[in-house]
């Protein structure tokens, strides 16, 4: 039976056929669906862990007791995990260990494009290169054995058109593994220099028989076709070179470190001309040119965003191998009005909306953090400064606290509950530890919303669905030792700008919680806004809130029923009593 | 087997996901190749949705070339007039007649352009324009406006009345079948 399924489906009907037992975690846009899709499978365990550091640590520990297991992230999260992969390569294994890199060539939602081969050459670990959603599955079962066999991990670098995209995927059953015996091997596992030393050069080794494997492995392949032009390709770009030139001779590499030297030397003296096309970074045509090999690649096709077909058809034609009138004919629109472009924006309710608006009223400068809530930087919202990685708005915090008398005591922190126990904690450890004044707000809605809603250490929830422990985050930042903590509603604008106010003026750390779920979640059954029209004067100050149920018609302010889910905000920054919440606040 | 590619464009919450699982549905029951492409994350935050359905004997890429697709399939119009030059010349414009703002309109900071079908209308032959909100309305619930619209691709495509029907049966929740099994028919029925 065959089923259209996402790469991210396929990875995890990969895991579960391969009889991976362990799964672990951190929710990462193009990455996320693989363990909720994994997790609903029987017989296995399946966790969010609170980083990606720790995730790999967990499947590192599975991996030692013998168990076969997924670990799943987007690209930037193995920034986060490269401390125990680097080391993980010495160790290597005992059942099998897949890291899913999951790559956002294009940025659709990250803040950065690295390509994430380059971990497997750092790390001198494999990699494989799915092309679509069957390969995805294979090479889950693929990269278990290779790890098992090598003793080593391995990563599956995916990018998001594999981990988005459909296509068909031929179910099998699962192949039940019984754990591997453990036993004690402190030179395999214990890497203090000496026995480190040791795994280093093992790892040399492991990497020789791997460069063997690598020229016969059947998921480096060659189509034959025309001698005169021969493309070296992998991943989602195979599948834009074959549509681009259904003719020419096609090298494809599944496994793309440690890359075959003999079998790219063969291929490219069967055809005249050779290029590479891969997406991001020339990891595969540098090789080739360290071989000798005269090889095009970067002076046709770009090295920043995807590539597609069009891409392809254009620098093929600028190299000549596709003759110019084949040019894709496109209609002129010329004429065609301007198009509004259409941007995500925070929800109509959502909790983060008064937060922005206000630290904007206050002039503040704002460092801010990785999640919806990083919306609230854009016009005409624009309350936040600034946004690196994940955790990085408290330690930025800090370091304009120490750095600028000017802007020392106007300098707030932004961090959501799910980014805070990812890598917050540290941050304001380093706050306290250091005689800082750095105020932090926490936005708590309850839920890593921006990757669609998943638990973490303090929903009360496990992926599996269990109850689960709360952190208490009020408790916590207490226990490190901030002193002065506050809760605050952040749909009450009073409230938030008094508690921000006096934080900001305080000297020390200071810890405000703005707690509300998220408007998606937790809907309270509230009556739409309606509009006093009489009492409006069309002075377009709600408009600042930026919510996508206020507009403004025929010069006066209109709110949407439908949308609008009478969170109330609006009714506070009207100053004219224009904006009315039935049954509201009165609350009697 | 000749290769179809169809976009469907609206605002994240229309209901192009279910839309093009039973387009997806009909074209495997069918013995097609296919392949389905869409962007999660940011673009669920009210921001523009595009899913690209490519059917043929093999597909390869999962994306569809600009000014090559057979049908734009639009859920809002200012979306279509966004991804109109995707469509291949002689291809079908299928519009569902709803403006939705985007915020910069709300805000007063652009403009949601005058007379979208007008326009399409002038550009391309075939451009169908139809009212898929008020439709389903009249089918018994508002939400199946995204089934309309399916109705309405099912007449330009090469496949039996039946094949829809089964796949509607298999994608869309036993409650709320007999709604869209007429929200399918009345889009059928306007060709």
């Amino acid at each position: 039976m065959k089923e259209l399924m996402t790469g991210n489906v396929a990875i995890a009907r990969g895991a579960f056929e391969s009889g991976v037992t362990v799964g672990a975690g951190y929710p990462g846009t193009p990455s996320t669906e693989i363990l909720e899709n994994f997790c609903r499978y029987q017989g296995i365990y399946a966790e969010w862990a609170p980083n990606e550091k720790v995730a790999l640590e967990v499947g590192i520990g599975a991996a030692m007791a013998g168990a076969r297991v997924l670990v799943t992230m987007k690209h930037v999260g193995v920034n986060v995990a490269a401390d125990p992969l680097l080391t993980a390569a010495y160790t290597g294994v005992n059942g099998g260990l897949v890291l899913v890199s999951a790559d956002d060539p294009g940025m659709h939602s990250s803040q950065n494009e690295q390509d994430n081969r380059n971990y497997a050459r750092f790390a001198r670990i494999p990699v494989l290169e799915p092309a679509d959603s069957a390969e995805a599955r294979d090479m889950v079962g693929l990269a278990l054995d290779i790890s098992e066999e090598f003793d080593i991990p391995v990563i599956l670098r995916t990018t998001t058109r594999v981990a988005h995209s459909q296509g068909f995927v031929e179910i099998k059953e699962r192949v039940e593994r019984s754990l591997k015996d453990y036993q004690k091997d402190t030179r395999k596992w214990l890497m203090v220099p000496a026995f480190g030393r040791m795994r280093r050069q093992s790892l040399g080794e492991r990497l020789t028989r791997l460069l063997d494997y690598s020229e016969k492995t059947p998921v480096n392949f060659v189509l034959e076709g025309s001698p005169e032009v021969g493309v070296i390709t992998s991943g989602i770009s195979f599948q834009y070179v074959r549509e681009t030139l259904p003719g020419a001779s096609v090298l494809k590499l599944g496994m793309t470190y440690p890359l075959p030297a003999e079998l790219i030397k063969r291929f490219a003296a069967g055809v005249k001309r050779l290029f590479v096309v891969e997406e991001l970074e020339p990891h595969i045509e540098e090789f080739v040119r360290l071989l000798g090999l005269p090889v095009a690649g970067r002076e046709f096709f770009p090295e920043t965003g995807e590539l597609s077909v069009a891409v392809l058809k254009r620098g093929f034609m600028a190299a000549g191998i596709i003759p110019e009138e084949k040019a894709v004919p496109v209609q002129s629109f010329d004429d065609m009005p301007a198009v509004p472009v259409r941007p995500p924006v925070l929800c109509a309710g959502c909790p983060h909306r008064g937060v922005f608006y206000t630290l904007h009223k206050l002039k503040l400068v704002v460092t801010g953090d990785i999640g919806c809530y990083t919306l609230g930087g854009l016009a005409p919202l624009e309350g936040m400064d600034s946004c690196v990685c994940m955790g990085a708005s408290i330690g930025m915090s800090h370091g304009i606290d120490k750095a600028s008398p000017e802007l020392r005591g106007r300098t707030v922190a932004v961090i959501g509950d799910s980014t805070f126990l990812h890598s917050g904690i540290t941050g304001l450890i380093d706050v306290i530890y250091n005689n800082g004044n750095t105020t932090v707000m926490i936005l708590d809605n309850s839920t890593t919303a921006m990757t669609g809603h998943q638990e973490h250490p303090s929903t009360g929830k496990t992926l599996m669905g269990a109850a689960a422990p709360r952190v208490d985050l009020e408790g916590l930042v207490r226990a490190l030792g901030v002193t002065r903590v506050s809760t605050v509603d952040p749909l009450d604008l009073s409230q938030l700008t008094e508690a921000i106010k006096a934080e900001v003026a305080a000297s020390g750390p200071s810890v405000i919680i703005a707690r509300k779920p998220c408007a998606l979640l937790k809907r309270e059954a509230k009556p739409p806004v309606t509009v006093d029209r009489e009492a409006c004067t069309g002075c377009k100050t709600c408009l600042k809130l930026s919510c996508p149920a206020i507009s403004v018609n025929e010069k006066l302010c209109s709110v949407d029923p439908v949308s609008c889910i009478g969170c109330g905000l609006c009714t506070q920054v009207c100053k004219f009593g224009a904006l009315v919440a039935e049954g509201g606040e009165a609350g009697a | 087997m000749r290769e179809i590619d169809i976009l469907l464009v609206g605002v994240g919450g229309q209901g192009t996901i279910l839309a093009s699982r039973i387009l997806a549905h009909v074209g495997q029951a069918a013995g097609y190749d296919i392949k389905v492409s869409e962007i999660h994350g940011m673009a669920q935050r009210g921001g523009s949705v595009v899913t690209q359905v490519r059917m043929g004997e093999k597909v390869y890429s999962p994306l569809i070339e600009e000014g090559r697709a057979d049908v734009i399939l639009a859920f809002e119009k200012l979306e279509a007039l966004r991804w109109l030059s995707y469509l291949k010349p002689g291809g079908s414009l299928l519009v569902n007649d709803q403006a939705i703002y985007p915020v910069p309109v709300l805000a007063g900071l652009a403009q949601y352009p005058q007379d979208i079908t007008g326009y399409l209308k002038a550009k391309v032959k075939d451009t169908v324009v139809l009212d898929a909100l008020g439709t389903a309305r009249e089918c018994g619930n508002a939400r199946a406006a995204n089934v309309v619209l399916v109705g309405l691709l099912a007449r330009r495509l090469p496949f039996a009345e039946d094949n829809w029907q089964e796949a509607l049966a298999a994608r869309v929740p036993a409650r709320f079948l007999d709604v869209n099994r007429k929200a399918f028919a009345a889009g059928y029925g306007i060709g």
